[in-house]
């Protein structure tokens, strides 16, 4: 296999020049954009240094920070849930029982549905007047909500819409859960333990990498919700779900001001690499290798 | 696991509530496109649609181009699946049964712009397409999956690839075949089923799109499903009848796709989620 090197590249060369054209380059002009006041409207175009981040970070922009702190209580809200939830429906399935094809055919179903029609789905169910949460609380007695349309239940219950789409993530706890050998259960047999022991000395240790997995693709993703603040609630009531992503938007795209809004992105980006890194940082003490021990 | 008798039927009742709480908004969905909006407000809500409306669909699919949504659509879900199944298995080809010298270090490096927040590269690619004179058009929606079809799909078909035992491009090389013989010939054979995988997840992924369509497109005849149901919404605000019906037409070739491929969807996801 002579000629590696020419072969290799040429057969990856799409994907190298796709890197370059569409990630790295755009990333490098973003950073030089958000060193400018470019504006579509602006007959003109200057570099003024720092001055974007001095802007966002001199409280001149309240709404940015606004914007970050609905979005990192969105984050710290749906992580937990959408990991604790994913996980227990995927213990669930794992179960071998009858049928169990089927269940885990309707749990991931939802995964699929168009962010917009599930949007619309879910503004109908949780129509504070007609909708089918409310007139089902009502029915057993419970205090309906207002949900999207106060400020206070607003980011919540865009939790809860998302969570209709945990499938993919309950799948791949499925998978770790399926991985784990079955004579580690026994031994716990032999000892006497119950469900809670197995639980909690083997499952639980066992699938720390797929934990991993999930919380980061979780975190990454939750920082970068969009189509919700869009389609359901158009960051409001009272920029109550301006999410960051949506304000970068309306920003850059409807008030035209790119180079500022470049320089959001940029933070975004900051932030979003900071805690991945935490995250990662943080796995050495609690995510379990086979083999390798705690690594 | 094994579990005890009691501890059984349980997680059965559990599983059997769980999957009733993420089928409801499907049915509320359904019931919903098929009622007249009277019965749609009545309380408590009514489960079964008296009598079936079934003209609400006709109804919401001719007060927007529907059908031309749906056409748009499809042009820009087969651009995007020929681009992304063509240059991501030779992709993966390339960082997988190719020896060179750099191989892991640049599969590294590409790898690493999936964490990379689409909002940061947004704004340039925007003005960029825009420059050359191709805002408005399909072409920003459809180019770029010709250039590898995203690190997923490659990374995805690498893990595939990297399974098919090294013997089998040895004997091929003994009988004189290059490169290109074994991509065509052995290797891409025998990942049949991680293609399907590809395809399928290219398909939803761009059918579902919203912010890209939202973004490079402007002129009306050119909006995509998903760009036309929120308009739909912005106009008929409140007629939930027709917008149920809408979204259900919406929703419904995702869900076939779904169901047809629903095997080739679990494992593949299993397939990116294990072995990183």
């Amino acid at each position: 296999m002579r000629k590696g090197l020419f072969y290799g590249l040429l057969f990856t060369a799409p994907a190298i020049v796709g890197f370059l054209l569409f990630t790295l380059g755009p990333m490098i002009a973003s950073l030089a954009l958000s060193l400018t006041d470019y504006n579509v409207f602006k007959a003109q175009t200057a570099w003024v240094g720092l001055d974007n981040y001095i802007r966002l970070f001199g409280g001149e922009d309240e709404l940015f920070y606004q914007s970050l702190g609905v979005t990192f209580y969105f984050v710290l809200l749906r992580v937990p849930a959408v990991i604790i939830i994913s996980f227990a429906v995927a213990l669930l399935l794992n179960m071998n029982v009858r049928g169990k094809s089927i269940f885990r055919t309707i749990i991931y179903l939802p995964s699929i549905v168009p962010a917009v029609a599930s949007a619309m789905i879910w503004m109908w169910l949780l129509n504070p007047d007609l909708g089918l949460l409310n007139s089902a609380l009502s029915a057993v007695g419970l205090p309906t909500s207002n949900w999207l349309y106060a400020e206070n239940s607003v980011v919540p219950s865009v939790v809860l819409t998302t969570l209709w789409g945990i499938g993919g993530t309950v799948i791949i706890f499925l998978a770790g859960l399926s991985g784990i050998p079955k004579q580690y259960y026994e031994a716990i047999d032999v000892d006497g333990g119950g469900w809670y022991s197995k639980l909690r000395h083997i499952t639980i240790p066992m699938v720390t990498p797929t934990i991993f997995f999930n919380t980061i693709m979780t975190i990454i993703g939750s920082f970068q919700v969009f189509n919700e603040a869009y389609i359901l609630t158009e960051g409001g009531p009272n920029n109550r779900s301006l999410f960051y992503v949506f304000y970068l938007w309306r920003t850059g795209f409807r008030d035209t001001e790119m180079g500022y809004a470049s320089a959001l992105a940029w933070v975004l980006f900051v932030i979003i690499l900071f805690f991945t890194y935490l995250t990662f940082r943080s796995s050495k003490s609690w995510v379990y290798y086979e083999g390798g021990g705690r690594s | 696991m094994r579990t005890s008798r009691p501890a059984m039927a349980l997680g059965y009742v559990a599983l059997l509530v769980v999957s009733a709480l993420f089928l409801t908004p499907f049915v509320w969905l359904i019931r919903s496109s098929l009622m007249d909006l009277s019965q749609i407000f009545t309380m408590p809500p009514e489960w079964i649609p008296r009598p079936f409306q079934w003209g609400n669909f006709h109804k919401a699919l001719t007060y927007l181009p529907f059908g031309a949504y749906f056409l748009n659509t499809s042009i820009i879900v087969i651009g995007t699946l020929v681009g992304t199944v063509l240059t991501s298995t030779i992709a993966a080809f390339g960082f997988s049964r190719i020896q060179w010298k750099g191989r892991d270090l640049v599969f590294a490096i590409l790898l690493s712009s999936m964490m990379l927040p689409t909002a940061v590269t947004l704004i340039p690619s925007f003005l960029g397409w825009q420059m050359l004179g191709f805002y408005d058009t399909y072409y920003p929606l459809i180019v770029p999956a010709f250039f590898g079809g995203g690190m997923f799909n490659i990374f995805l078909l690498r893990q595939f690839y990297l399974t098919i035992p090294r013997d089998f491009d040895e004997a091929a090389v003994v009988d004189g075949a290059g490169y290109f013989t074994i991509y065509f010939k052995i290797i891409l054979p025998l990942s049949r089923s991680a293609v399907i995988v590809v395809a399928l997840f290219t398909f939803l992924g761009t059918w579902n799109d919203f912010m890209g369509p939202l973004i490079y497109l402007k002129s009306d005849q050119l909006f995509t499903l998903a760009l036309g149901l929120q308009m739909f919404q912005g106009t008929y605000t409140a007629q939930w009848d027709l917008l149920m019906a809408a979204s259900a037409a919406v929703v419904l070739p995702c869900v076939i796709v779904f169901l047809v491929g629903q095997r080739y969807f679990l494992e593949g996801i299993t397939l990116t989620g294990l072995k990183g």
